[in-house]
């Protein structure tokens, strides 16, 4: 097998997958998104809970691929009591390294540790779509979005 | 009692040389991940042999030109193969006059057709069209948005635990207000043949006409409209080997004749004045503007194939790969799969595990082994069976046990590798 398969699927993202963190509904949310990917059938709704610009809580609910559910479970292990400014910073490199734009994420594992897990999806342009879909809509969420978060917006 | 019966379906019962065929097929000879393909994403479309692609050049190498214009040699030759096409289309599918063809960018525009052409004339605010719930979008939303604008109803005929339609509620649906049944003749999702003779009979005991989803049919079984005796029947050149971009509807000679046009442009009117027109004759009349020439060029090439392996003989062959294929899948632990109809063809959705389809189809991917998934165009079906999606193999003749068995490895490899 394609060894880059391999260590997309790392012992991280099984982990994740298997046992999702934070993987509840919230009920004291002070932000509630749906996100979804109408083409695979993932469907997730992201709950943060911010106050005086601090993520005190964030958890997630829904089902999808096992990299789509390890993105969220981990980003929502990496967000909590993070500034809502530093959300946008994970955020922003979380696109771009996905999305192959950081030429060598290894470098950042002390600054982002764990997102670095999801560097392999760079060599996988259809998934992703998958990493992506719980950062969108946590991000939008967060930017007061009340729109559902899809993979195929028409733009 | 399991083995015994296992031991029954042996891997070649019939006559039947798929390796002789793929060598006719250029792409099957490609690696993915440096690993032969094993191409089982059949019911989404169908690979190409050499014949049809062949044509497809010869025709812009030797004959290109517009169709039913010019009176120049290569207009002539480009008409001569277009309608010739047609008359191809009407033999294979037993059909009494080529004109009762008409050519379509594929079976989603052959059901806009109907829906348009025919239910915005003849459906009214009460009446009501009854579909199934297996249905592909391509047949539920023309009907919803003609529903919508005339004020019509839709019905359902219910599927069952196995996949199969419940004739009881059928029963009870199928009134004085039906004005179409708009079904399918084989679900892309479970694989099922529906019994379409016995709901035509019913459906013309009402006089009630019947619009035939043929996509997954007509590619894999023997299909004679005569026989079949539906009004409609629509399908694509692309599942049969044939290129993208072009399809049919067949339709009765009374109904195409009562039908409002489709769409407007040339190749469609008779006369035209600044303020009217009269149209075209059938099937004319519903192919407004230049057509697809070459693809029709492509779909003759692609029928003489298939007429050439035998309807017959790809069914049978079909029938077993896909025993044997089913067989052997049921024994991987955690194996589901949708759909357990008697009458059944070779389109077969599963999981494996919680591993997600997404998941599931990347790794056989990167094995060289191409399915999909997803929920196959039928959310509705994936709703009902509460599950987001499912990973669908899908046969044709080309396959070979070799691949079945090739394809159960990497199943296994991948229970293993999610750790199952």
């Amino acid at each position: 097998m394609d060894s880059e398969f391999r260590e997309l699927y790392q012992e991280i993202i099984m982990d994740h997958n298997r046992k999702p963190r934070n993987f509840r509904k919230m009920e004291d949310a002070t932000h509630r998104l749906d996100g979804m990917n109408p083409l695979c059938g993932d469907q997730y709704t992201i709950y943060l809970k911010v106050k005086d610009d601090i993520i005190e809580d964030v958890s997630f609910e829904g089902s999808g691929c096992a990299i789509s559910k390890a993105s969220a479970s981990v980003m929502t292990n990496v967000l909590k009591g993070k500034t809502v400014q530093e959300a946008e910073k994970y955020f922003n490199f979380f696109h771009k390294m996905v999305t192959g734009e950081i030429d060598h994420p290894e470098e950042y594992l002390d600054t982002m540790g764990k997102l670095v897990a999801f560097a392999g999806v760079a060599e996988f342009p259809v998934r992703v779509k998958c990493a992506t879909l719980p950062w969108h809509t946590m991000h939008n969420s967060l930017h007061g979005s009340q729109d559902k978060v899809t993979t195929e917006e028409n733009n | 009692m399991m083995s015994v019966a296992s031991m029954n379906v042996s891997k070649k019962t019939i006559e039947f040389d798929a390796r002789k065929y793929r060598e006719d097929f250029p792409i099957l000879k490609e690696t993915v991940h440096g690993l032969p393909l094993v191409y089982l994403d059949n019911a989404a479309t169908t690979q190409k042999p050499r014949q049809v692609i062949d044509a497809l050049t010869s025709y812009y190498e030797h004959d290109n030109a517009n169709v039913h214009r010019a009176i120049h040699q290569l207009g002539e030759r480009a008409t001569a193969g277009y309608e010739g096409a047609r008359k191809r289309v009407a033999r294979f599918i037993g059909a009494k006059s080529e004109k009762q063809i008409i050519f379509t960018r594929g079976t989603t525009e052959a059901i806009n057709l109907v829906a348009s052409a025919w239910g915005r004339k003849f459906v009214e605010a009460g009446d009501e069209i009854i579909l199934s719930e297996m249905e592909h979008h391509s047949n539920l939303i023309p009907w919803q948005l003609l529903a919508k604008d005339v004020g019509a109803r839709l019905r359902f005929i219910p599927f069952d635990e196995n996949g199969t339609l419940d004739f009881n509620v059928f029963e009870q649906i199928l009134s004085s207000k039906t004005k179409l049944i708009a079904i399918t003749h084989m679900s892309n999702v479970f694989g099922t043949i529906n019994p379409i003779k016995r709901i035509i009979r019913m459906a013309h005991d009402r006089g009630v006409p019947v619009l035939l989803d043929g996509a997954q049919s007509v590619p894999h079984l023997p299909v004679d409209v005569e026989h079949l005796d539906c009004d409609f029947m629509a399908f694509s050149a692309h599942k049969m080997l044939g290129p993208t971009g072009i399809g049919v509807l067949y339709g009765k000679m009374q109904q195409l004749e009562n039908m409002n046009p489709y769409q407007g442009g040339g190749e469609m009117i008779n006369s035209v004045w600044l303020d009217s027109a009269t149209w075209a004759e059938i099937p004319h009349k519903f192919e407004a503007g230049t057509p697809n020439i070459a693809g029709a060029f492509g779909f003759a090439a692609a029928i003489d194939y298939l007429e050439q392996v035998g309807m017959e003989n790809i069914t049978l062959y079909e029938q077993e790969l896909t025993s044997y294929a089913i067989e052997k899948m049921l024994e991987i632990p955690g194996m589901t799969i949708y759909g357990s109809a008697p009458e059944r063809g070779g389109a077969v959705s599963f999981n494996l595990g919680d591993i997600h389809p997404h998941d599931l189809s990347h790794f056989l991917d990167q094995q060289g082994v191409a399915v999909r998934a997803g929920h196959h165009c039928a959310q509705t079906i994936m709703r009902k069976l509460n599950i987001a999606a499912t990973t669908r193999a899908s046969f044709y003749f080309y396959n070979t046990f070799e691949e079945i068995d090739y394809f159960i490895d990497q199943l296994i490899k991948a229970s293993e590798f999610f750790g199952l």
